[in-house]
């Protein structure tokens, strides 16, 4: 039955509100972003391995034409099947989570509703270009992943996604030999870019894995939830 | 009242959901129905007359003040596919949630209270047309030119149309869009003394076919 007569609070929030219409504090909700194949999946899976034994999380996936980023992190069993929710995004990832973050907003704020209380939802956008931002409306922070063999000079280039994120992850530094790119490079471009910002160089095959993304989004939820 | 909320509302910038939406277009691609300007502009016009007249008689008699669940419940009548009762329910509570924010009022908090999953669009549209002072024509027009033009923009997308071509397609039907929100506009004001069952119930068995097919797609580009 769609009609819910018994529903005792407020009506849903209506975007970014810190707090759930029956006055408890919302989840912190991290975006992560960035270009096709750069290893947003494999990224968001990793956090969820190393993370679901702390904190109560979940995830939504913003495909863009399939469901193979929800059924991946399904098939790899990261969590459980209730806790992963796909947004569909007709054709436009970046419009679901910048210009109209209704659909995504409604499936965070269910996740909540059905299987919370949350401490953190990951809402990871379909793989798009670099002008790609997270709504602040939808996300309190967002990471944005490139990676060494889309080419050492995409921290050069900038663009709001690289510029501005919260997190920059340089991911699979691991290729770096084989695809002749320059990590240094890589990282005072970047740094000429981000100023202060943090930059991450990660391998996920390496020995560290995803430990300092994990250690940025325990420290974000700390402050979220102080 | 504000003549430009009307510009407001109808803005297929409006962040109410849309986009991911093709009104059906996607399955019309696939089978054939829909290869270029010519056939999308049948295809529209068909939904206008069918799909689109309900959903803007819906919307107006919403605006004149006919019960929010009668209406929703009349919607739900009308739409015999299960996929297509759920879009409507979804762009519904998404259309809210904008609608909310542009125009807050204690009538959209009570509906978005009293149906936390959404209700039908069209329906959710009248209340919200009328909460930003626009007429039972103003929210009909809203809801007949929403069935034209976003399968027109979705066509865009699935058959790289010139853009040009897709809009052209709308301004030819736009004198059908005004004999639609006419008769629909006639319809919701016979509703206010004769009840929902005065509105139209014109279906386009197609669109309901097709939307149970697209809906079990594994891959697609739209939602609907």
């Amino acid at each position: 039955m769609h009609l819910d007569h018994d529903h005792q609070h407020g009506p849903a929030a209506v975007s970014a509100d810190a707090r759930r219409p029956d006055g408890t504090r919302r989840a912190l909700r991290i975006g992560l972003g960035g270009p096709v194949g750069s290893g947003k999946t494999a990224t968001v899976a990793a956090l969820c391995r190393v993370l679901r034994d702390e904190l109560s999380l979940a995830v939504v996936t913003n495909d863009i034409y399939t469901r193979e980023d929800a059924e991946f992190l399904l098939r790899e069993a990261v969590l459980p099947p209730e806790r992963i929710t796909a947004v569909e995004t007709g054709a436009c990832p970046h419009t679901a989570i910048r210009d109209d973050i209704s659909a995504n907003l409604e499936a965070v704020e269910d996740l909540e509703e059905e299987v919370g209380p949350l401490d953190l939802i990951l809402v990871e956008s379909g793989g798009d270009n670099l002008t790609a931002t997270f709504s602040k409306g939808l996300v309190d922070a967002q990471v944005f992943v490139i990676d060494v063999a889309g080419g050492d000079d995409i921290p050069r280039k900038g663009g709001p996604g690289v510029t501005t994120a919260d997190l920059l992850v340089v991911n699979k530094t691991d290729l770096a030999p084989y695809v002749g790119s320059d990590l240094a490079r890589m990282a005072a471009d970047a740094k000429a870019q981000r100023a202060e910002l943090p930059v991450v160089f990660q391998s996920l095959r390496g020995e560290t894995g995803v430990a300092d993304v994990a250690r940025w989004v325990r420290e974000r939820l700390a402050a979220w939830t102080a | 009242m504000s003549r430009a909320a009307l510009l407001v509302l109808a803005d297929g910038r409006f962040p109410a959901g849309g986009h991911a939406h093709s009104g059906g277009a996607e399955v019309a691609v696939r089978a054939g129905r829909i290869t270029g300007a010519a056939s999308l502009e049948e295809f529209c016009r068909g939904r206008l007359h069918t799909a689109g007249l309900t959903a803007a008689a819906l919307a107006a008699a919403a605006v004149l003040g006919l019960e929010v669940r009668e209406l929703d419940a009349a919607a739900d009548a009308r739409t015999p596919s299960p996929a297509l009762r759920g879009a409507a329910r979804k762009l519904g509570r998404q259309l809210l949630r904008a609608a909310r924010a542009t125009w807050p009022s204690p009538e959209l908090d009570a509906v978005a209270a009293e149906f936390p999953k959404g209700a039908h669009q069209p329906v959710v549209l009248g209340v919200v047309a009328r909460t930003a002072g626009l007429s039972a024509r103003d929210a009909a027009y809203c809801a007949a030119y929403e069935c034209v033009s976003g399968p027109a923009t979705a066509v865009v997308r699935l058959l790289s149309l010139d853009p040009f071509e897709a809009t052209a397609v709308l301004g030819r039907l736009a004198p059908e869009v005004d004999r639609v929100v006419d008769r629909a506009a006639e319809a919701a004001r016979e509703a206010v003394d004769e009840g929902v069952d005065a509105l139209p119930a014109a279906s386009a068995p197609l669109l309901e076919i097709g939307a149970e097919w697209h809906a079990g797609w594994a891959v697609r580009l739209f939602a609907s």
